[in-house]
């Protein structure tokens, strides 16, 4: 089976003083779904962060979807990133711009039709219950909705694969059930790699999944 | 509301620039009409103790453009009663020839000097009235009043670049998360910064819009015309294509070099 990602020899760090991740192994194969735990501050968002290019690893290897993070170029990350949905804790939505324009994001920056890409958001915002607020704007959404059109950004050009940093951190069960069902959904009708960062790994969850735990700076799958 | 706040924070600070900007160039023209002005009233009288030519004036000095002779039968007239015809004839010959000498344009101080002193290194010329103190004080007037112009042109210009890096501050702040977003999902510098540029091309138009419209509603003002008249001074006041398109370049350019810093200052959130 691929491998989405490949990590040797990580480590990972803010400054040159104090190192997040040590050194750690680890691999995901293609079409898996991927639960990364740990205690505040263990370092998964910062491992999260560094799968998208964000931060560059302080030491050894870490290749996503064929590209080797450490010294990639801007064109070659840019490529990278428009083939990955990436879920933010904080949702990261553009606030002059409004939630149908911002599921649009990713398929205007992949250059998609304009026809295409209204039947996508249209699609969407249906699969998000968000089909009667499109023309909103997101600080006039609640948290919950807000998350619910960024996972819908995040799944509108079919990435290859997804990133979610704590994606029902703040939700009401209804939102955070809707979120889990299109991750899944994502993942088996899609074939889509999906990696969640997250405190609690759900009880609902009804497909097979790899968890790895981070503590004290190295990751270690639990069984 | 807050998309008309956005656009008239530049708008503001680019008409300011832009109104400075056509003040001085206004100005510079008056003066320019002006000096055309003393230049035709202003001459040089020249004293020679035989004729010289049109021609051989213009070879002395550029600055030459024409020249009259000046007759002398108006001082012999007042001494035609005493003196017989004979011997008019002999002090019209034996009289120096004046001459008007006309410039081409109203010389500063040392063109005027240089003139002086290159026809009086002529053998026939032995004098040389230049009316320099008259000349001088009217000239000094003209340079005072352009100085303060260009010294207020550039205080405007100083004082709205500073509003517009304290704008900028503002926009790096409004337009960073957007880019930020944007290139986390891949998108490249050209597209994460196509709205900030395009802010920048819009507002640089509607300024020289609204500095299109306050100008040629000065220059086709009666009491602007009026006041032409009066003083004798006949200048374009708004050339409706030229200044436009130079005023809409300089627009242009100061915003599209604004959004430019923005883009080179921006840095990815990590």
């Amino acid at each position: 089976m691929d491998k989405v990602i490949v990590a040797e020899n990580l480590s990972l760090a803010y400054t040159d003083n104090e190192t997040i991740i040590n050194k750690i192994n680890f691999s995901v194969n293609s079409g898996s779904f991927v639960f990364i735990t740990g205690a505040s501050g263990s370092g998964k968002s910062t491992l999260l962060k560094s799968l998208y290019g964000a931060l560059k690893p302080q030491e050894g290897s870490l290749i996503v979807g064929g590209v080797e993070i450490k010294g990639v170029t801007k064109s070659k990350l840019n490529f990278l990133r428009r083939h990955v949905g990436i879920v933010f804790q904080d949702y990261k939505l553009i606030k002059e711009w409004t939630i149908e324009k911002n599921i649009m994001l990713p398929l205007i920056i992949n250059g998609y039709e304009k026809t295409v890409t209204q039947n996508q958001v249209d699609s969407l915002l249906k699969h998000v219950r968000l089909k009667h607020q499109s023309g909103k704007y997101p600080l006039e959404l609640s948290g919950g909705e807000q998350q619910r059109v960024a996972m819908a950004r995040a799944l509108s050009h079919n990435p290859i694969l997804i990133l979610a940093d704590e994606p029902t951190g703040n939700l009401d069960d209804y939102s955070a059930g809707l979120i889990w069902n299109l991750l899944e959904g994502a993942n088996t009708q899609l074939k889509t790699t999906v990696i969640v960062v997250t405190h609690n790994i759900p009880q609902t969850m009804t497909i097979d999944y790899k968890h790895f735990h981070i503590e004290y700076g190295s990751i270690h799958e639990v069984n | 509301m807050k998309s008309i706040k956005n656009h008239l924070s530049l708008v503001v600070a680019l008409v300011s620039i832009l109104f400075a900007i056509q003040v001085f160039i206004i100005v510079d023209r008056a003066i320019n009409a002006y000096k055309e002005n003393l230049a035709n009233n202003y001459s040089v009288i020249v004293v020679a103790h035989s004729s010289i030519t049109d021609a051989k004036f213009k070879t002395l000095d550029t600055l030459v453009k024409s020249v009259t002779e000046l007759s002398p039968d108006n001082v012999i007239k007042r001494l035609n009663t005493k003196i017989d015809k004979r011997n008019i004839e002999l002090l019209k010959v034996t009289l120096p020839k004046f001459y008007k000498v006309k410039l081409k344009h109203f010389p500063n101080k040392h063109e005027i000097r240089r003139l002086t002193k290159k026809l009086l290194n002529h053998r026939y010329i032995s004098k040389v009235e230049n009316f320099s103190y008259n000349h001088d004080s009217t000239f000094k007037l003209l340079l005072l009043f352009k100085d303060v112009i260009t010294v207020f042109t550039i205080s405007v210009f100083i004082v709205t670049i500073l509003l517009i890096l304290k704008e900028l501050r503002i926009w790096q702040f409004t337009h960073n998360e957007r880019m930020s977003i944007m290139g986390l999902f891949g998108a490249p510098i050209w597209l994460s910064s196509a709205v900030l540029f395009r802010l920048a091309i819009v507002d640089a138009i509607i300024s020289s819009i609204v500095i299109f419209g306050i100008f040629s509603s000065i220059a086709s003002s009666p009491w602007v015309l009026e006041q032409q008249e009066n003083i004798g001074i006949h200048i374009n006041i708004f050339d409706a294509f030229g200044d436009f398109f130079m005023l809409f370049g300089i627009a242009i350019s100061v915003s599209v070099v604004l959004a430019s810093l923005i883009v080179i200052g921006h840095k990815e959130e990590v």
